[in-house]
C-alpha cells in the first residue's frame, strides 16, 4: 500500500477483524488479578468494531504499569517517557491526521510527571483518546502516594498518612478543555465497553478514566462502590438523555437546585418530588458548567460516584485546523518550486 | 529627491572594508537601521557580515546602560567572514550607547553622536558627572561629528502633526540617511523600501522618507564631513543573491528538505532566545510541505517531533542551551529506539539562564556526552550564517540515513548575523533520501524492527503500512524483533551496536581541509560560529609571512578521519573557542598525546581577531 506522511492514503477495504488480531502474541505481564486485564480485554474487543484498519491505530503510552499496554497490542505503538505520553502523540496526530491515535496513562504518568502534557493535549482538543488507568498508587514503583490518592493515605512515602489532597480527573479534564470526558470501572466490563466504543466515535480530545484495582499495592480502592451491596446507592450511571436516577429501586436522584445552586440528592416519591424533577442528563450541553458539577459529586459525602460520559461535544480540531490552514495558504500562495522557495525574499544578482 | 544629481564636489574616498556600529536605546530603531545598511551595502555588492547585540530586555529604562542595543556591520570589496572586531564608525544615539561602545571604536575612528541626547537627564543615567564630548581627549583619539539628530529630527517633522512620541521614533532614519550619504548609498532605493514598510501608515512613512533625507542632505550641505567614502564591489561569485541570518537559514534548509522530498518536514518546538525564528519561520512556509507545532514546553517540544518522526515525518526540534538540558532524556529515547530526528542547539550564555541574547560555544561536550546512559549522536556544527541552511540540510540527511537523533549547533552569533547567500542550483544541494519500509523483512514472513542492514541501519516502518505493525519503546529491545528485553548479553550488543553505527557516519564526513601550509608552527583548529574570525586571523598571520594553518571543524562526532594526522602535522594546535575549552577537551581525549594551546573567550561575544592573532604571535 502506498504510505505517505500527509494523510493521503489510499484506503483498502477493511479485513474482518477479529478481538485476536489486535493481541501481539505477547502475554501481558500485570500482577494476577489486575484490572489492566480488564481494560486490555475490553479495548481489543472493542477495536475490530471501530472501522479503522489496524496498520492506523496507534498506542502510545508513558512509563507505569499501564504503559506496557501497547506491548500487548498488535498495532503500532509506542512506549516513551514518563508523563510524556500525550507530547507523542500530539506530534504523530498532527503530523498523520488519518491515524487513530490512543494514549495509554495511569494516574501518576498523566497527573504527576505528565500533568502539563496532559491540560495542554485537552484544552488543544487534539483528536487523541487518552485511557487514564486510575489506580490511586505508584505500582511500578512499589506503593507510593500519587496525584489521585486521598487525603489521608498512608503509603511507603506517607507512612503518617498523606497530607495532600487529590485531583478529581474528570473535573481537571473539563477544566483544561476537553472535549470528551468519561469515567469507567474495571469490574463493569460492559459499561466499560461501552465508554470506550463512545471514545472511539468521538472526534477531538478524549478523556477517559477507569477506576482500576491493584490488588498488590492498593487493593480494594473502589470497593466502596464495587461491592454488591453499595454499588446500586453509590454508582450514579449517567445516560445520555435519560434522568440521573440510582439507588436499588431507582427512586433517588440528582435535582438541580437554582436556589442554592448546587446538584442535591432527591428521592421521587418523597416531598413532593415526581420524576420531572430530576435532571436529565446531556453530555452534549457545550458549557461544560453541569459536568463539571456532575464531576464534583465524586467523593462528597451522601453523593453517588458519577461513571459514564460527563461531556461529548464535537468541535473543529487541533489537527483539523491545522490541515485546513495548510490547504487554504497551498490555495493562496501555490506550492512554489525548490527554486522559488530558495530565492524568495529580495534579492540581487552578482555577474 | 532634493538631493542633487552629483551629490558633491567633495572628494569620494575609496576604502576596502569599513565596520560601522549603531548603538542607541533598545528602542531606538538601531536593529532596524543597521538592517537597513545592510541590505545596501548589499545591493551596493559589497561582501557584508553583521553582528546584531542586543539586551534581554525587550524595552529596557530608556537612557539606561543595560538598556544598549547596538548592530554592527562588516561591508567589504573584499572577501570577508565576520563582522569585524571594532568599529571604524560608530554612531551613538545617546550617552548610555556612547559610554557602553566607544572603548570599542578603533583609535582614529568616526565618531557620530547625537548631541541632542546628551541631556542633563541622560547624561546622569549613564553615570556622567559632566558631559564626555567636552573631554578634549575624545577630540584627539577620534574624528567626532557631534551632531544634534533629535533636533534635526523635530524640524524635519515640524508641521507633520506627529506627536512629539512619534517625532522621537523618527530620528534613526536621520542617522541612516546621513550613513547612506556617507558611503554613497541608493537613496532612492531606500525611500522605496520605506514607503513600503509602512504601507499601512502613509503619515509615519512620510515622516520617516522626510527625516531620511534631510539626514542625507544633512551629510552634503553641512561641510562637516570633508569626504564621503565608496566600498567598491566585491568579486563574489556570480550568482543570486540574498541576504540572510542564521536562523532564516536554518528554518530555509529545512523547508528546502521538504521540497526536495516531497516529504512532511515537521517541526515541534518552544520559543526560546536566540532560536525562536527558526519556528517563526518555519510556520510561515506552510506551502513547503512544513508543518510546526507550538508545543507547551521544551520536552513536549521535541516529544512532538519524535512522534512525527515514528509516522514518518522529517522530524525536527529547535532549542538553546536550557532547551537542550530539558530534552535530553528525550534524545536518549530517540536513541534507542533510532528514530531520525534533528535537535537544532542554538548556543548561548550559559549555565542556566545565563546570558540569552549573548553568544557562546559551551554546549559541545554537552551535546556530546549530555544524557544518560550510552548515548552517541552524531553532532555537526555550522561555521557562518548562511552555513546553517546547509547544515540544517546535511544533518536532516544523516539522520534520516541513519536513523539517528542528530545534534546541529549554531550559536546566538550565527543565529542573528547575517551574509550574503549564494542561492544555490537545486542540484547543489545535499540529497536527502527517505525510504520507508513496505515488506517484511524476517525468515518467517514477520517484520522485525530491529534487523539491520550492512551499515548497521534499521528499517523504517511507519504507521499506515500494514503487516509491519510493531512497537518501539525506551525499554532495552531484543536485536532483532525490538521487543522488551532484560538480557544482559542482548543489551551490551546493543549498547555497541548503536555507537558502531554512529561511528559510521564517519564515512559521510568528509575529511578537514587545512588552509595554510600543510606542515609548519601553528595549526588553528576551530568548530561552529568561529570559523569567520579563526579563518580572518590565519589569513592576517599568512599574509605576514608566519607559518600558520588553519583547519575547521564542521563536524564534532564523528570527528573526521584524517584529523589526527593534520594535528600531528604542526609543532602546536591552537584552539580559539567561547568556552573554557571544550574542543581542547575533547581533542586532548579523542588524540593522545597532542595537547592543544587554548584560547578562551566567554565574553558573550565572538573571538576578535586581533586579539587571537596576538596570542598566535606570541607562540611564533
Amino acid at each position: 500500500m502506498e504510505t505517505t506522511t500527509n494523510g493521503q492514503n489510499g484506503a483498502p477495504a477493511l479485513p474482518l477483524y477479529t478481538k485476536k488480531d489486535f493481541e501481539s502474541g505477547v502475554d501481558p505481564r500485570w500482577c494476577p488479578g489486575c484490572g489492566d486485564f480488564s481494560i486490555i480485554n475490553q479495548v481489543q474487543k472493542l477495536l475490530p468494531t471501530v472501522g479503522v484498519p489496524r496498520e492506523k491505530i496507534v498506542f502510545i503510552s508513558g512509563i507505569g504499569c499501564s504503559s506496557r499496554f501497547p506491548y500487548y497490542m498488535n498495532n503500532y505503538g509506542m512506549h516513551t517517557l514518563h508523563g510524556r505520553a500525550p507530547s507523542f502523540a500530539s506530534g504523530l496526530k498532527v503530523s498523520r491526521p488519518d491515524l487513530m491515535v490512543w494514549v495509554i496513562t495511569g494516574d501518576g504518568d498523566a497527573l504527576a510527571i505528565g500533568g502539563n502534557h496532559f491540560i495542554h493535549a485537552m484544552r488543544r482538543n487534539m483528536d487523541i483518546k487518552l485511557v487514564m488507568f486510575n489506580n490511586r498508587i505508584y505500582g511500578l514503583t512499589k506503593g507510593q502516594v500519587s496525584p489521585t490518592s486521598e487525603l489521608g493515605k498512608k503509603t511507603k512515602t506517607t507512612p503518617y498518612g498523606s497530607p495532600d489532597y487529590p485531583f478529581n480527573p474528570p473535573a481537571l479534564a473539563l477544566g483544561a478543555g476537553a472535549t470528551f470526558v468519561a469515567r469507567t470501572v474495571d469490574v463493569e466490563g460492559a459499561h466499560m465497553g461501552g465508554v470506550l466504543k463512545a471514545a472511539a466515535e468521538h472526534k477531538g480530545s478524549t478523556y477517559v478514566e477507569v477506576y482500576q484495582n491493584c490488588p498488590v499495592f492498593n487493593d480494594g480502592a473502589y470497593t466502596y462502590m464495587t461491592e454488591k451491596a453499595v454499588r446500586a446507592d453509590s454508582i450514579l450511571r449517567m445516560e445520555q438523555g435519560k434522568p440521573l436516577l440510582f439507588g436499588k429501586d431507582g427512586k433517588k436522584g440528582i435535582r438541580f437546585n437554582p436556589q442554592t445552586v448546587h446538584l442535591e440528592v432527591v428521592t421521587v416519591g418523597e416531598n413532593g418530588i415526581t420524576e420531572k424533577d430530576i435532571l436529565v442528563h446531556d453530555a452534549t450541553h457545550e458549557d461544560p458548567t453541569i459536568a463539571f458539577m456532575l464531576a464534583n459529586l465524586t467523593g462528597k459525602p451522601g453523593f453517588p460516584t458519577p461513571i459514564g460520559v460527563f461531556r461529548d461535544v464535537r468541535q473543529p480540531t487541533c489537527d483539523e485546523l491545522t490541515w485546513q490552514q495548510i490547504a487554504e495558504v497551498k490555495e493562496k500562495k501555490g506550492e512554489p518550486t525548490l527554486e522559488k522557495l530558495l530565492a524568495s525574499g529580495e534579492t540581487w544578482t552578482v555577474k | 529627491m532634493s538631493t542633487p544629481a552629483t551629490p558633491s564636489d567633495r572628494k569620494i574616498e575609496q576604502v576596502d572594508t569599513v565596520t560601522i556600529r549603531f548603538v542607541g536605546d533598545s528602542g531606538d530603531g538601531m536593529q532596524l537601521t543597521g538592517t537597513e545598511f545592510t541590505k545596501a551595502s548589499a545591493l551596493a555588492g559589497n561582501d557584508l557580515a553583521t553582528f546584531p547585540d542586543y539586551p534581554a530586555e525587550i524595552r529596557a529604562p530608556a537612557g539606561s546602560l543595560f538598556g544598549v542595543s547596538g548592530y554592527q556591520l562588516n561591508f567589504s570589496s573584499r572577501d570577508i567572514h565576520t563582522p569585524g572586531d571594532a568599529p571604524d564608525v560608530l554612531v551613538a544615539m545617546n550617552p548610555a550607547a556612547f559610554k557602553t561602545n566607544l572603548a570599542d571604536l578603533k583609535v582614529g575612528g568616526m565618531l557620530i553622536v547625537n548631541t541632542g541626547a546628551f541631556n542633563a537627564q541622560n547624561l546622569e543615567k549613564a553615570g556622567y558627572k559632566s558631559n564626555p564630548l567636552d573631554d578634549a581627549a575624545l577630540k584627539q583619539n577620534y574624528k567626532v561629528f557631534a551632531v544634534d539628530i533629535s533636533a534635526l529630527t523635530e524640524a524635519a517633522l515640524q508641521g507633520s502633526g506627529l506627536s512629539a512620541k512619534e517625532i522621537a521614533r523618527c530620528k534613526n532614519y536621520f542617522a541612516l540617511g546621513l550613513m547612506f550619504w556617507l558611503y554613497n548609498r541608493d537613496a532612492e532605493h531606500e525611500i522605496g523600501n520605506i514607503n513600503k514598510k509602512f504601507a499601512k501608515k502613509p503619515p509615519i512613512a512620510a515622516a520617516n522618507v522626510a527625516v531620511f533625507k534631510a539626514g542625507y542632505n544633512f551629510g552634503e550641505t553641512s561641510e562637516l564631513f570633508h569626504a564621503s567614502y565608496e566600498v567598491p564591489a566585491a568579486k563574489l561569485a556570480p550568482g543570486v543573491y540574498r541576504n540572510m541570518t542564521g536562523n532564516y537559514a536554518t528554518a530555509l534548509g529545512f523547508a528546502a528538505v521538504a521540497r526536495q522530498t516531497g516529504r512532511q518536514v515537521f517541526l515541534g518546538s518552544y520559543p526560546i532566545t536566540p532560536a525562536t525564528e527558526i519556528l517563526q519561520e518555519m510556520s510561515n512556509l506552510k506551502e513547503d510541505g512544513v508543518v510546526t507545532f507550538q508545543a507547551e514546553d521544551e520536552i513536549a517540544g521535541i516529544g512532538s517531533a519524535i512522534g512525527a518522526a515514528f509516522g514518518g515525518a522529517l522530524a525536527c526540534t529547535s532549542t538553546s542551551g536550557p532547551g537542550l538540558a530539558l530534552k535530553s532524556e528525550m534524545i536518549g529515547l530517540a536513541c534507542i529506539t533510532e528514530l531520525p530526528l534533528v535537535i537544532v542547539n542554538v548556543q548561548r550564555g550559559g549555565p542556566s539562564t545565563g546570558m540569552p541574547t549573548k553568544t557562546e560555544q559551551a554546549d559541545l561536550l554537552f551535546s556530546l556526552y549530555g544524557r544518560h546512559g550510552e548515548c552517541p549522536v552524531p553532532v555537526l556544527a555550522a561555521q557562518s550564517p548562511a552555513d546553517c541552511f546547509y547544515s540544517a540540510m546535511e544533518a536532516m540527511k544523516i539522520a534520516v540515513k541513519w536513523m539517528t537523533p542528530v545534534i546541529l549547533l549554531t550559536d546566538g552569533y550565527l543565529a542573528n548575523g547575517s551574509e550574503p547567500f549564494r542561492i544555490p542550483d537545486p542540484s547543489e544541494l545535499p540529497k536527502v533520501k527517505v525510504s520507508y519500509q513496505t515488506a517484511a523483512n524476517g525468515e518467517a514472513g514477520e517484520f522485525l524492527p530491529y534487523k539491520r542492514d550492512a551499515k548497521l541501519v534499521r528499517p523504517w516502518a511507519v504507521p499506515g503500512t500494514a503487516g509491519l505493525e510493531h512497537r518501539v519503546g525506551g525499554l532495552e529491545k531484543d536485536s532483532l524483533s525490538g521487543m522488551v528485553s532484560y538480557d544482559g548479553a542482548n543489551h551490551e550488543k546493543m549498547v555497541r551496536t548503536r555507537a558502531q553505527k554512529v561511528a559510521n557516519v564517519v564515512e559521510d564526513v568528509p575529511d578537514v581541509k587545512v588552509s595554510g601550509p600543510e606542515k609548519g608552527k601553528v595549526l588553528l583548529l576551530s568548530w561552529g560560529g568561529t570559523y569567520g574570525s579563526v579563518r580572518t586571523t590565519a589569513e592576517a598571520l599568512q599574509a605576514e609571512g608566519k607559518s600558520v594553518a588553519h583547519a575547521h571543524l564542521r563536524w564534532l562526532n564523528p570527528l573526521p578521519k584524517n584529523l589526527g594526522a593534520v594535528l600531528r602535522s604542526y609543532e602546536k594546535v591552537v584552539i580559539p573557542e567561547v568556552n573554557a575549552g571544550q574542543l581542547a577537551f575533547y581533542v586532548r581525549a579523542s588524540f593522545p598525546g597532542v595537547d592543544p594551546v587554548q584560547f578562551n573567550r566567554i565574553n558573550g561575544k565572538p573571538i576578535k581577531t586581533f586579539e587571537l592573532a596576538a596570542a598566535v604571535r606570541e607562540l611564533l
